[in-house]
């Protein structure tokens, strides 16, 4: 029979329940939340799809044909039509937070909610086209 | 020194954010989309070099192909952490996802410089 004591440490342990990883399905926007977090990946995606169009001009017209033919086949159209889906949601996503992240006062007065979001519509738009027509026209 | 650049990454993604939600969509809708499908004639091979015979155009496709890169590691290393719980990677996440985007930075420089 000893007589020491028996310590043993104390080590605090903050409480936290265990949440699922799928925690963002039981609630609808918490799914929209994550999947506007998501989309990050399609901008990543089709960032590389111009960077490797990119790389196609500089190595030559086969290289660039090869690039054309890449892109008509139907794994990379599926993965084209699901990006455009995510990168519009970006988009709209992205135009009605501004004024939320950005809060713009003209003569000592808030300028409105819906101005700095109309504005933002109204660039996204003339952009398009700008880049459309120069694409279009081909230099 | 992560929290001394923590401003400048957060420039970056919101600067990539925009770039991405005013210039993606049109640039998707096109080179995925009407190009391949037919809907629209690709552009040709001599018609893009003429394109990027403008410096312009170089500082325009060095952005649009940067900046939303950054955007992407910022919000993706995020991601990562809150959906997936990943917390205790926090370094290793960072490290993967700026390094990625260095890296096609480092990339599309490059080739915009060395392209004829």
């Amino acid at each position: 029979m000893s007589t020491e004591p028996h310590y043993t440490l104390y080590h605090p342990r903050w409480y936290r329940r265990r949440v699922s990883v799928w925690w963002w399905l039981q609630n609808r926007s918490y799914t929209a939340f994550v999947l506007r977090e998501l989309t990050s990946v399609f901008v990543a995606f089709f960032a590389v799809v111009y960077l490797w169009q990119l790389r196609a001009l500089a190595q030559g017209p086969e290289a660039y044909a090869q690039f054309l033919a890449r892109l008509k086949t139907p794994r990379l159209l599926a993965l084209d039509t699901v990006a455009f889906l995510f990168v519009l949601f970006h988009a709209i996503t992205w135009f009605n937070l501004t004024p939320k992240a950005m809060v713009v006062r003209l003569r000592g007065k808030r300028v409105p909610d819906w101005a700095i979001v109309g504005l933002n519509y109204a660039a996204w738009f003339v952009l398009s086209w700008v880049v459309a027509f120069i694409l279009l026209r081909g230099g | 020194m992560m929290r001394r650049i923590t401003p400048l990454l957060w420039l970056l993604f919101s600067a990539g954010g925009t770039v991405a939600a005013l210039l993606f969509p049109v640039h998707l809708f096109l080179t995925g989309l009407a190009f391949p499908l037919g809907w629209l004639d690709a552009p040709s091979y001599e018609s893009l070099h003429r394109l990027l015979a403008h410096p312009v155009i170089r500082l325009y496709l060095f952005v649009l192909i940067s900046l939303p890169l950054f955007h992407w590691a910022h919000r993706f290393r995020y991601t990562l952490y809150d959906g997936l719980q990943l917390k205790h990677l926090t370094e290793l996440i960072a490290v993967l996802c700026y390094g990625a985007a260095l890296l096609g930075t480092a990339m599309t420089a490059y080739l915009l410089w060395t392209i004829p």
